[in-house]
């Protein structure tokens, strides 16, 4: 083991190859390294606020599902109240319309009843007319009576 | 094939060991220069000379993963990553791991650093775990002579674990400099462990060595862990057939050891220069 140039010849090429790792080899392997770090930091960072994101719509929709049957209950009472409404109406209108039926039937009895009396009325002056005119046997001044009779059949 | 070259080539097992331990080194001797043909001729050559064998495959090597590794940051994506690239991700947060877990100051060179240090050493290891002659004997057969030496693992070439080793050294200090300043860094020798002035000397006697010493102890022991495997399988590699199952055995357990001195070299390394940055001792 002789030392001789080759310790020189070392060096130098050591610290030659040592400067082109470090500017040319180390930069773009170390970059991609941080740069893949960081991907995977952020995709890390993506899924765990993607979660997050899940957690809080899975909650919302209960919500919103909890929300929308309550209104969905809220309808139908106002239906069901709305239809009882109706039905009261209805029986309500039902029960003044048979009222007015009635009362316009009463009315129209009474009507017929004056009517008969008031034929029967006439028909009874003529026969008693008639009556008279046979109890009496002869005949009668119509005009001269007319008063008379008037007043016999509105006794009736 | 260990046993049929050792017949053909070599008297006898040690110059078969001792031949795989040499270096293809050039140099100038004698006034002219060319490759040694002998250790004793690759010492003669002094300093200035070089290991070719082990600088050519350490250089491979780093071009190889170097260019892997800027293959793969020209396609990086953040999306799903492929297999290559998944490798690279692996061995880059590993890396990031170990320096976050060091290193607590703010130095954007530091960790590319440990991954360079860590993929070099791992893969300059890892060398060890092909067979020991092939690469000597292709190297043998491409240059046409069949003495020609050729070291296939640089890391048990303590010039280039020293290089590594110096280099850390290196910016321990300008790094200490620069964070502590001069007078923060004279500090560290003269008030530690004790932080009396008049202390000071027997500090600096204490704190000095220990400085020193881990250059040295960083090189020396990737370097003998290597060198010390090395040898081991080329002691087994003269078993003849008898090798076949230690020497799976022993490269099973090597792959420990590779990776083991590989990251105990990148963490020396972070902890040293996590000492070059901390202001408090």
């Amino acid at each position: 083991m002789n030392l001789n140039a080759t310790v020189l010849g070392q060096s130098i090429a050591f610290l030659l190859f040592a400067y082109f790792c470090m500017k040319v080899v180390w930069p773009p392997i170390v970059a991609a390294l941080e740069e893949r770090k960081k991907k995977i930091a952020d995709g890390l960072e993506a899924a765990s606020r993607a979660q997050l994101d899940l957690a809080a719509a899975q909650e919302k929709a209960g919500e919103d599902r909890e929300i929308a049957k309550q209104e969905a209950a809220e309808i139908v009472e106002q239906a069901k109240r709305r239809a009882n409404q109706i039905v009261d109406e209805a029986k309500e209108q039902a029960r003044t319309e048979g009222q007015r039926i009635i009362s316009a039937a009463e009315a129209e009895v009474e009507q017929q009843t004056n009517k008969a009396k008031e034929a029967l009325r006439a028909q009874v002056a003529s026969i008693a007319i008639a009556g008279a005119e046979k109890i009496l046997q002869r005949s009668i001044d119509e005009a001269a009576n007319e008063e008379l009779l008037k007043s016999l059949a509105s006794d009736l | 094939m260990a046993e049929s070259s050792g017949d053909l080539l070599y008297e006898s097992g040690t110059e078969y060991v001792s031949h795989h331990l040499g270096f293809l080194t050039f140099g100038k001797l004698d006034g002219h220069w060319g490759f040694a043909h002998s250790a004793e001729e690759a010492a003669a050559m002094g300093f200035w000379a070089l290991n070719v064998d082990t600088m050519l495959i350490s250089f491979v090597l780093a071009l190889g993963f170097m260019g892997f590794y800027y293959f793969i940051s020209k396609k990086m994506t953040s999306g799903v990553p492929g297999l290559a690239q998944n490798i690279v991700e692996m061995i880059v947060e590993f890396v990031i791991d170990s320096v976050d877990g060091a290193f607590h100051a703010k130095n954007k060179f530091i960790a590319p650093l440990a991954l360079t240090v860590f993929s070099w050493v791992f893969l300059m290891n890892a060398m060890d775990l092909v067979p020991v002659d092939w690469i000597p004997l292709s190297a043998q057969l491409i240059a046409g002579d069949s003495h020609l030496y050729f070291k296939a693992v640089p890391t048990t070439d303590i010039n280039i674990t020293l290089g590594f080793a110096t280099t850390v050294f290196l910016m321990v200090i300008y790094y200490s400099l620069k964070v502590k300043g001069p007078m923060g860094f004279a500090n560290d020798f003269l008030m530690h462990p004790f932080p009396k002035w008049y202390l000071a000397p027997l500090n600096l006697l204490l704190e000095l060595p220990g400085f020193f010493a881990k250059p040295v102890s960083l090189a020396l022991r990737l370097y003998g862990n290597m060198f010390a495997g090395e040898v081991i399988f080329l002691v087994i590699a003269l078993l003849g057939w008898y090798q076949l199952p230690l020497h799976f055995a022993w490269a099973v357990f090597h792959i420990l050891v590779i990776t083991l001195q590989a990251y105990l070299f990148m963490m020396l390394t972070i902890v040293y220069l996590n000492q070059a940055h901390s202001v408090d001792h």
